[in-house]
Formats: structure tokens, C-alpha cells, sequence
């Protein structure tokens, strides 16, 4: 089958469920005929027309209101935040609203919309445009939180959380738009809490996210060079968390380093770090490692943010330390 | 069908059901500052009483499939839209018998059976909501209306603007009903807007007209947020009301609302919506002695509910554990 982009991806997902449920519609800034700013909505105007894909006002807050208005009667909203830096305008939104209001009513309604974001580094946006803040997410319970790291990834996580009752964050990154992978067959679908074991290995477990996945699989190709079998691990969403695949992983390979793009203050890794120190220590012959942005706003400069964010040097040479102490 | 400019019109047996609605939503405030006092409320109580009219005049031109929003200040919105005093009075009490099981408490008071969706005690935040649901209800081609009610203090924050912009560029069926109670919580929203009134002197900047009324008298609140109904059901889009109230309790809690000016909740009193409308029924004929029925009927009614929450179990503590996903459980790993 064909190749296609992880950009690509974004809107044939969509284009997927939105063929199938009537009640599937979009709304964003220049999402329409422009098509998105990173061009992920490409088509669906085209194919789906004005009564389903939305042109917005610059206004966050009343897009993700608008959404969950719509979620809570009957809809299943598609918003899109262009960039993710620009949550913090809703931040209400997602941190007060979309996650609470099931539980505040007793269960009373649900929230079924997904809201997707650009998120990430690499592009030399600036600190105000290249932010990985999926660990912001990462603090509300409530929220479902999406990440893939491929194409086929992309379709088969957006046919979840399209379908899911629950309010979805769908992080898709920046600097994996013009990568490519395998088109998933119709009807593809990747569910929530199920981590991808990309690579098996037996001496230590890489674990990655998104943007951090084509390093640490880079990485484990030059730790197999030196002779150290690393498994890798994608875990493609955080909540729900596959803590089950990744202690079952640490149980063999008793070694574990965690790759994140969002600053090491607060990143998620911390959480998953906690889990496999509480439950899987009697397992480990060597401390739980964490690589992630320096805890600075990410700099323009693209020698700059070299210098902020993992790479696989430091993620290869971190790991052959652990194994070889 | 009413074309927007015709006045509804109003039989007494109407007027009868409004006072009684008045009543019981007034006796259910007074039970719920009395509770709190008593310390079987937690938390915070934001009462409605002043407030009422509004509440029954715009549910009076509402249908049982329009949406409402609403904000902390909801007691009577949830009431208005057939929340009972005693899920209301026993969610205040944490009670398993409350409306939300106790996880929403006064705040969060929501009436889905009454497509009454909720309140929200981030100030503003359900006003794009309320675009959200009539913009669902263009799209699944339905003729619902939605009313976002808010206070004049909401005016001030982004999302109002953002809601009302939006609802207007999208044509949607919404009504924006502010409860201009002249205070936010303890400052005079007179010394923070830039303009007198609140609400209505914004609606120009989104081709909307100036709709000042008398949130005090149901039947004008009735007639104005039906003509507001009827434009939006006909497709012609979104109404900013601005109702003048006044709340007869403080902000919240024990709020003693000492930043008033003397004589001023004395003068707001004459012109209670309770009162106005019992005027309104004598003018029309009804007698003392059948509004006494009236009134004992609505009286009983909140003392049994107090009594019923009182008598009612607190919520199961599992309940802390449920309702955060759509499954109705609370799990987030594996
Ligand atoms: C965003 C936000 N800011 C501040 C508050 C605190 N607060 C709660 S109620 C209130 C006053 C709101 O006044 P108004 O909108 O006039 O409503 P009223 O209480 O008079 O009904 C404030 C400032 C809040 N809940 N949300
Ligand atoms: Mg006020």
C-alpha cells in the first residue's frame, strides 16, 4: 500500500470517521479552504463542505467552548488549537471544563470531542511556538491524552478519539508532519492505553513519545552496534498509561530510560518514573533515568535548542552507561 | 407562532403556575441559607433570591428541548427547568439523593433531564458552551434555542466576547440573558465597566440591539425573551437581554453585604418579583384566600423537601471513584 504523510495522516483520519458519522464536524482558525496553517485539514472542506468543517474567529476560548457545547448535545466536535502553545488562551477550557463537568454532574453528560494541536520543537518557532506541553495536559485528570509518532499511528489513534466519549487531547508534532509511514487499511484503528513495542530488547527499555520516538529508535540501532540489546517502547498515549507494558518490559531488561521532549520540571516522565520506582524496583539493576528538555523556554536558535532537547547521542550514551556500570 | 414583535399572551391560570414556581424557588433559597447557617450546608452558597423573575419569565418562553446554562449563581435556573427542591437542597448537603451525588454541590447544580446543562463557576465559561450547543443544534437541524444566563460581572471577561462574537458570525440560536444584580461579588460593577449598562451597551459592537428590561416582573421577562425565541427558532440569531435584578442575600455565603448603601435593598424589596406578581394576580382577580392556598402549597413543598434531604443518606463514598470517564469509572493506567 502507498505511503503517506504523517500530515497527511492527520486529515485522512479525520476524513475517515467523518465519513462514517454524520455527527463528526470541525472548527479551527483557517482549517476551511486554507486548508490549516500546517495543512493537516487538507480536503475536508473540499469533501465534507461548510456545514462540517468551520472557520473560526481568533478566539481559543469559544472554540473549545463551542466544541464541548456541541459534545454535550449531541455533536462530536473536531477542534483544532493551531498551535499548542496557544492552550494556555483556553486553558480553562481544558483544565476546568472539558475534564470536570462529567463528574461535577454526577455523570450527568459527556464530553465526546477531541482537540488537536501542533505541538512541539524542532521548526524554529521560538519559545512561544515550539513548546511540547503535553505534560500540561498530564495534570488534569479527565483528560485523555494522544500522541502518536507515525502516520499509520495518526489514523488509527484519531478513529479513537474521534469515537471516544471522553474529551481527547490529540498532540500531533510538528517536526513528524513530512515523515512517512505504511497507510493503515480502512477501518484501522489503534486503541487507547496500549503502548507499541516497537523493538524487544533485553538489557534495557527506552521509553518515547511522539517526537522523541525517532530517537530512541535511532538510539537503539547504535546501542545494538556496540552490543547493547535496547527494547523500545512508544507510548503512544499518556492517560490512559501503559504502566502494565512498560514494568512488564523493566521486569526482563531491568534497566529503564525515559526520552521526553517537555521540560524535565514536570514532564511526564516523572510519573512514569515514580510508577516503575514504586512497583517495579525489586526489578531494577540500575536508578530509573530521565532524559528532557533543559528547564528553560525553548530557544530560537536551532544550535540553541540543540543545546535544550535530548538527542541521540545523549540518549545513546546515557544508556550505555546504564547497562555498562 | 409568535413573529417576534407580538406581545404572548397571558392568562391568569398562567400567572397562578409562575407564582407558585416563585414560591417554591424562594422557599428553597431561604431553606438553603438557613441550612448553611445551621452548618448542614458545606462549601459555598451563592442564592438566587431577587433573581427569580428572570428565571421563571425566561423558562416561561422555553420549551422542555431548549438548552439553559447557568452559572454558580443556579439554583434558580435548575429549578425553573424541573430540578426539585430536594435533589437541590440534598445536593447542597452532600447528599446521595443531590442532583449531581454530591460531586457538583451548589455550584455545579445540572438538570440534564431538563436539558438545564450545568453551571459554571468560572466566571464567563459557559457562555461558549451555550454557543456550542446552539451551534448543535443548526447542525443536527433541530429548532432548539440555548440561553447562556450570566451576571453583569461575566460582561468583563474574554470569553462573553468570544461567545457573543462567534454566535453572531455563525448566526446561532442563543440568548444571552444577563442578570445585572448591580454587583459582582463585593464592588459595584459600575466602577470597573466602561459603559452603564453592562450587557446591553456591548450588544452594538455585535449588530445587536440595546435590550434593557425589568428582571423583576415575569411576565416582561416572559414577553422579551419570547420575542428573542422567536427570532432565534426562525433563524435570525442571537439576543443579548439585560435583566435588572437584585440579590436579597449577599454575595455568598454569610456575605452581611455591607458594601450596600443604606435604603437600597429596602427600595429593591418594593420591587420584589415575588411581590410583583401577587400584584399582578390580585389585579387580575384572583383572591386572598386562593393565594394563601398558593402559598401553603408552596411552603409545604420546600418543608418536605428539607425534611427529605435531611432524612437522606450521604452519598455512597465509592461515588468519589465514578463519573470521571464516559465508562463511569475513574481508571487512567493500566
Ligand atoms: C474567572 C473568574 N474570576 C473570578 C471569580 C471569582 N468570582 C466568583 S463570583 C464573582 C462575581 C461575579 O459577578 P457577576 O458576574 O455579576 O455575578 P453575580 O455573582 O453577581 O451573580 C467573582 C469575581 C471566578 N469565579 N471566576
Ligand atoms: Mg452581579
Amino acid at each position: 500500500m502507498a505511503d503517506l504523510t504523517y500530515r497527511e495522516a492527520v486529515a485522512e483520519g479525520i476524513a475517515r470517521e467523518m465519513r462514517r458519522d454524520p455527527s463528526v464536524v470541525c472548527l479551527g482558525e483557517d482549517i476551511g479552504a486554507a486548508g490549516g496553517v500546517f495543512k493537516t485539514t487538507q480536503g475536508l472542506f473540499e469533501e465534507f463542505g461548510p456545514a462540517r468543517v468551520w472557520d473560526t474567529p481568533i478566539s481559543e476560548q469559544a472554540i473549545v467552548g463551542a466544541a464541548m457545547g456541541a459534545a454535550m448535545t449531541g455533536m462530536r466536535p473536531v477542534a483544532e488549537i493551531m498551535f499548542s502553545d496557544f492552550l494556555a488562551v483556553c486553558w480553562d477550557f481544558i483544565a476546568n471544563e472539558m475534564p470536570k463537568v462529567r463528574y461535577m454532574t454526577g455523570g450527568q453528560v459527556t464530553v465526546p470531542m477531541v482537540v488537536r494541536t501542533a505541538n512541539g520543537g524542532g521548526l524554529g518557532f521560538g519559545a512561544q511556538h515550539s513548546q511540547a506541553v503535553e505534560n500540561w495536559a498530564f495534570t488534569i485528570p479527565g483528560l485523555v491524552i494522544a500522541a502518536p509518532s507515525t502516520p499509520a499511528d495518526v489514523i488509527g489513534l484519531m478513529a479513537s478519539a474521534i469515537r471516544s466519549d471522553d474529551p481527547v487531547m490529540f498532540f500531533e508534532h510538528k517536526t513528524l508532519f513530512a515523515s512517512k509511514g505504511e497507510r493503515p487499511p480502512e477501518g484501522h484503528m489503534v486503541p487507547f492505553g496500549q503502548a507499541n513495542v516497537v523493538r524487544a530488547g533485553d538489557d534495557i527499555t527506552l521509553v518515547g513519545l511522539a517526537w522523541s520516538m525517532p530517537i530512541v529508535i535511532e538510539a537503539a540501532e547504535q546501542l545494538a552496534a556496540q552490543g547493547i540489546s535496547a527494547e523500545v517502547i512508544d507510548l503512544r498515549t499518556l492517560v490512559p498509561l501503559d504502566a502494565s507494558t512498560v514494568l512488564g518490559s523493566v521486569a526482563r531488561t531491568s534497566r529503564i530510560l525515559i526520552v521526553e521532549e517537555n521540560p524535565l520540571q514536570g514532564g511526564w516522565g516523572g510519573t512514569l518514573a515514580s510508577i516503575v520506582a514504586d512497583e517495579g524496583f525489586y526489578d531494577l539493576d540500575a536508578p530509573v533515568k530521565r532524559l528532557a528538555a533543559a528547564n528553560v523556554p525553548l530557544p530560537f536558535a536551532t544550535h540553541l535548542e540543540d543545546q535544550v532537547l535530548p538527542s541521540v547521542a545523549t540518549t545513546v550514551t546515557t544508556a550505555a552507561a546504564m547497562v555498562n556500570s | 407562532m409568535p413573529d417576534g414583535t407580538q406581545t404572548l399572551p397571558v392568562s391568569t391560570q398562567d400567572l397562578r403556575g409562575w407564582y407558585e414556581q416563585l414560591l417554591v424557588i424562594r422557599g428553597t433559597e431561604k431553606a438553603a441559607f438557613d441550612l448553611f447557617m445551621s452548618g448542614l450546608v458545606k462549601g459555598t452558597t451563592h442564592l438566587a433570591a431577587g433573581h427569580e423573575g428572570v428565571a421563571v419569565g425566561a423558562s416561561a418562553a422555553l420549551r422542555p428541548d431548549d438548552y439553559v446554562w447557568a452559572t454558580y449563581r443556579g439554583h434558580h435556573h435548575a429549578m425553573a427547568r424541573g430540578l426539585s427542591p430536594e435533589a437541590c437542597l440534598a445536593e447542597l448537603m452532600s447528599k446521595g439523593t443531590g442532583a449531581c451525588e454530591g460531586k457538583g454541590g451548589s455550584m455545579h447544580l445540572t438538570y440534564a433531564p431538563g436539558n438545564m446543562m450545568g453551571s459554571y463557576a468560572i466566571v464567563g465559561s459557559h457562555m461558549p458552551m451555550a454557543v456550542g450547543s446552539a451551534w448543535s443544534a443548526v447542525l443536527r437541524e433541530t429548532d432548539q434555542v440555548s440561553v447562556a444566563f450570566f451576571g453583569d460581572g461575566a460582561t468583563n471577561i474574554g470569553a462573553f466576547h468570544e461567545a457573543v462574537n462567534l454566535a453572531v458570525v455563525w448566526k446561532l440560536p442563543v440568548i444571552f440573558i444577563c442578570e445585572n444584580n448591580l454587583y459582582m461579588e463585593y464592588t459595584p460593577i459600575s466602577s470597573v465597566t466602561a459603559v452603564e449598562h453592562p450587557a446591553a451597551d456591548r450588544a452594538a459592537a455585535y449588530s445587536l440591539p440595546r435590550i434593557v428590561i425589568d428582571g423583576n416582573d415575569v411576565v416582561t421577562v416572559r414577553d422579551e425573551v419570547g420575542k428573542a425565541v422567536a427570532r432565534a427558532r426562525a433563524g435570525e440569531g442571537p439576543s443579548i437581554i439585560e435583566c435588572l435584578t437584585y440579590r436579597h442575600y449577599g454575595h455568598s455565603r454569610t456575605d452581611p453585604a455591607k458594601y450596600r448603601p443604606e435604603g437600597e435593598l429596602e427600595q429593591w424589596l418594593m420591587r420584589d418579583p415575588v411581590t410583583v406578581l401577587r400584584d399582578q394576580l390580585v389585579e387580575a382577580g384572583v383572591g386572598e384566600d386562593e393565594l394563601t392556598v398558593i402559598e401553603g402549597r408552596a411552603q409545604q413543598m420546600v418543608t418536605h423537601a428539607v425534611e427529605a434531604a435531611k432524612a437522606a443518606p450521604l452519598s455512597d463514598p465509592r461515588e468519589a471513584f465514578t463519573d470521571v470517564w464516559a465508562d463511569g469509572g475513574s481508571q487512567w493506567r493500566t
